[in-house]
């Protein structure tokens, strides 16, 4: 569908930002290797008391609410029927891919034994009642989702390219290692049929996968905050709630939207395109009405359980509460001037409110806000820092490279057509 | 050809629901109350003499099988004792002494509470840990066990350990010598060995009977409470004590099991798995409607209902 509406970015791959993120990269791998040799004590400062630190608050729990942009977006295009956003889903969905597949990468660093993970498959072994069963599927599934929904923008390159480096790699291996050149084209020629027989067909089942790319985010997300509702002594009153799912689900959503928004004004910035300002207003309409269900969830419960004069006693707890409760508070209510949601830098600030805001919320339920007793204590160590800083530098290298092999980005010389679209659906 | 689709989709999502169902049903219906005649443990904190020989028996008996360790203390540079701090990955039982003052103090010792509905099997997502309904032991299979430590994050005795220093680590838990003082000897370790009589093995009833006629005899003698008898929907571990439970070390629980509280949310949502197949199904129903309305090839886009509201 609409492959037209996307183009590669043409830009060098190898820049500086690409050196200095392959040496994150690198140094996060090197010790994630040295995890593996050594055991899970040797770079984390986890402890029996702790014994979910960064990986899980950050990289699983808070990195795949920030890789919500593309469930959000699919919502937006697919069921609330806006296709004039259509062009901005693939570089959503890319980043969700890479969002997810690097969490469930973290989840097999950070499980002692991942080598029995293989009992997820067997149904025998299977336990219903775990909202950490439910998780481990959904996000599983979903990343196959993911990569089937990104499929097209790789089946229309290989069918289009001319294949300028295989072609030099068969020239230069001809005469003496790989004599039968004819045959290896025909494998290129094979390749690129598969592609054009593969893609029409996957665009007719496309929108049921696509939709069941909405189904289980919906799942996981709140099966998310389900985690810690068995840890009804240990979770701070404050955070320890019966609406834990119900907040995580709509938690992902506004972050989902407001990343969506980040995303689009760091790269347009970076790779010096015009901003999509449109778009991204329209995109920040929906994102207060979210926050004000979310915090009036928030402030009602704590109400109905008593627990309001804890959030304004400003102690430890109270103090991380307030924050996070102020920074999306602030965030949203920048966005419901429309004049603010015109302009790039507010709406920058104001995504950007929303989206730390979210996620010290990720971080106060499975951190901060999570205390087993007395003598415990938590705090990152370097080497485990450096792993999760390895894992987010490889997924915005990955981005950065894919966007320059493959269609990814919305093309612009249609911008003129989205943009009276979008014009015409705010006058109607 | 797309109303075909929708239909075969929601078949196949229908089959999975079964399956996860019946799965579930026999999962929950194991534990509904309290059941008496399995096996368990009462350490009476007023006899204990601290004298360990219970930590030394279990490391004794289990160290092979439990893959337990002996642990080093700082000044030790020799190694001549086993001087854990704590539960640890290497140590399953453990004996404290908390000193108020030169007249106040006791004893505590620290092991697997073996609840009637424990937090750890709820959580596991692989079922390793798994709890026998005839013997009332929560075991572990290092097996099956993915390492995730959710049955740690769950536990509200934080009894489950993990070996946080090896390559190829496992959970550290009490299974009451299941395979092995308990299969040769028919009794744990801890309570074969113990010199002053401070822990008692046998089945949960007749020991809460004990138990409370050691408080009927003993008036003043111990705090008239039995901990673990009603804790997070009781234990198999009981205990009589002098002192503040908490002040011990076990804290203060409701009667509640917080898995209860857990699953209930869990199977309102999931029941049936009816909810995530009928949200899926609608959201195809809508979708698959919007695409007809206008192809998304179609830049042409109009508004139908177009409420500001959130999606």
């Amino acid at each position: 569908m609409g492959h037209g509406e996307y183009q590669k970015h043409e830009a060098k791959i190898f820049t500086p930002s690409f050196i200095v993120l392959l040496v994150l990269t690198l140094i996060g791998f090197c010790l994630v290797a040295l995890r593996f040799i050594k055991g899970i004590g040797a770079v984390s400062n986890m402890s029996d008391g702790y014994p979910w630190g960064i990986w899980i608050t950050y990289d699983v729990a808070t990195g795949t609410a920030i890789a919500c942009g593309g469930y959000a977006m699919a919502i937006l295009v697919y069921i609330r029927n806006r296709m004039h956003y259509h062009p901005m889903i693939r570089s959503a969905i890319l980043t969700s891919m890479f969002g997810y597949g690097l969490a469930g990468f973290s989840v097999m660093v950070d499980v002692g034994r991942p080598w029995n993970a293989y009992n997820f498959f067997i149904p025998s072994q299977w336990q219903a009642n775990s909202a950490m069963f439910e998780v481990a599927l959904c996000v599983m599934a979903y990343t196959t989702v993911l990569a089937i929904e990104f499929l097209p923008a790789i089946l229309t390159t290989l069918e289009n390219t001319k294949w300028e480096m295989a072609q030099a790699i068969i020239a230069w291996l001809s005469p003496r290692i790989a004599p039968d050149k004819e045959a290896l084209q025909h494998k290129l020629d094979f390749v690129r049929a598969g592609a054009t027989w593969l893609k029409p067909r996957l665009d007719k089942v496309l929108i049921f996968i696509i939709v069941l790319g909405i189904t289980l985010p919906t799942m996981h997300q709140s099966s998310l905050g389900s985690l810690l509702l068995i840890a009804s002594t240990k979770l701070h009153p404050l955070w320890h709630t019966g609406f834990l799912p119900l907040l995580f689900l709509i938690n992902c959503m506004y972050i989902g939207y407001s990343i969506a928004i980040l995303e689009s004004v760091i790269s347009c910035y970076a790779f010096k395109r015009p901003f999509e300002t449109k778009e991204l207003s329209g995109l920040a309409r929906i994102i207060p009405w979210l926050t004000v269900i979310w915090l009036s969830v928030v402030i009602g419960d704590l109400a109905w359980r008593g627990q309001l004069a804890k959030a304004l006693s400003f102690d430890f707890y109270s103090r991380f509460f307030l924050l996070e409760f102020c920074l999306i508070a602030a965030g949203s209510f920048l966005l419901f001037s429309s004049r603010r949601r015109e302009s790039i830098r507010w709406l920058f600030v104001s995504a950007a409110l929303i989206v730390v805001g979210g996620a010290l919320y990720r971080f106060n339920v499975y951190l901060i806000g999570f205390n087993p007793g007395k003598g415990w204590r938590y705090f990152p160590a370097l080497a485990e820092l450096m792993i999760t800083v390895g894992i987010v530098a490889f997924e915005i290298l990955g981005y950065q490279v894919i966007v320059k092999i493959l269609p990814v980005l919305p093309r612009l010389h249609t911008r003129q057509q989205i943009d009276a679209a979008a014009e015409t659906a705010q006058k109607a | 050809m797309k109303k075909t689709n929708r239909r075969q989709f929601l078949k196949v999502a229908a089959a999975g629901a079964a399956i996860l169902t019946t799965g579930k049903a026999s999962a929950s219906e194991a534990h509904r109350k309290v059941n008496n005649n399995t096996l368990s443990m009462l350490y009476d904190a007023t006899k204990c003499v601290g004298c360990k020989a219970c930590m030394a028996a279990c490391k004794r008996v289990n160290g092979d099988y439990g893959s337990l360790a002996y642990e080093q203390a700082s000044f030790d540079r020799d190694g001549l004792w086993d001087a854990p701090q704590d539960l640890s990955g290497s140590t399953r039982t453990l004996i404290k002494l908390f000193k108020e003052s030169e007249r106040d103090w006791s004893y505590v010792k620290y092991s697997c509470m073996h609840c009637q509905k424990p937090s750890c099997v709820s959580v596991c997502p692989v079922a390793a840990m798994t709890r026998d309904p005839e013997t009332g032991i929560v075991d572990y299979n290092k097996n099956t066990c993915i390492g995730c430590r959710y049955c740690q994050v769950a536990c509200a005795f934080n009894i489950p350990k993990f070996q946080w220093d090896r390559a190829i680590p496992q959970i550290v838990k009490c299974d009451l010598c299941k395979n092995t003082n308990l299969r040769q000897k028919g009794i744990t370790a801890c309570a074969e060995v113990c010199p002053a009589g401070a822990i008692m093995f046998g089945k949960r009833g007749d020991l809460l009977a004990e138990a409370q006629k050691r408080l009927a005899e003993n008036p003043g003698k111990y705090l008239n409470h039995i901990y673990g008898e009603k804790e997070v929907g009781g234990a198999n571990h009981l205990y009589l004590a002098s002192m503040q439970f908490n002040k011990l070390g076990l804290p203060v629980l409701k009667d509640e099991a917080p898995a209860e509280f857990s699953e209930k949310i869990q199977h309102t949502i999931y029941k049936g798995f009816v909810a995530p197949v009928a949200l899926y199904g609608t959201l195809c129903w809508i979708a698959v409607k919007n695409m007809r309305t206008h192809g998304p090839d179609e830049k042409d886009h109009h508004n139908d209902t177009d409420k500001q509201g959130g999606a």
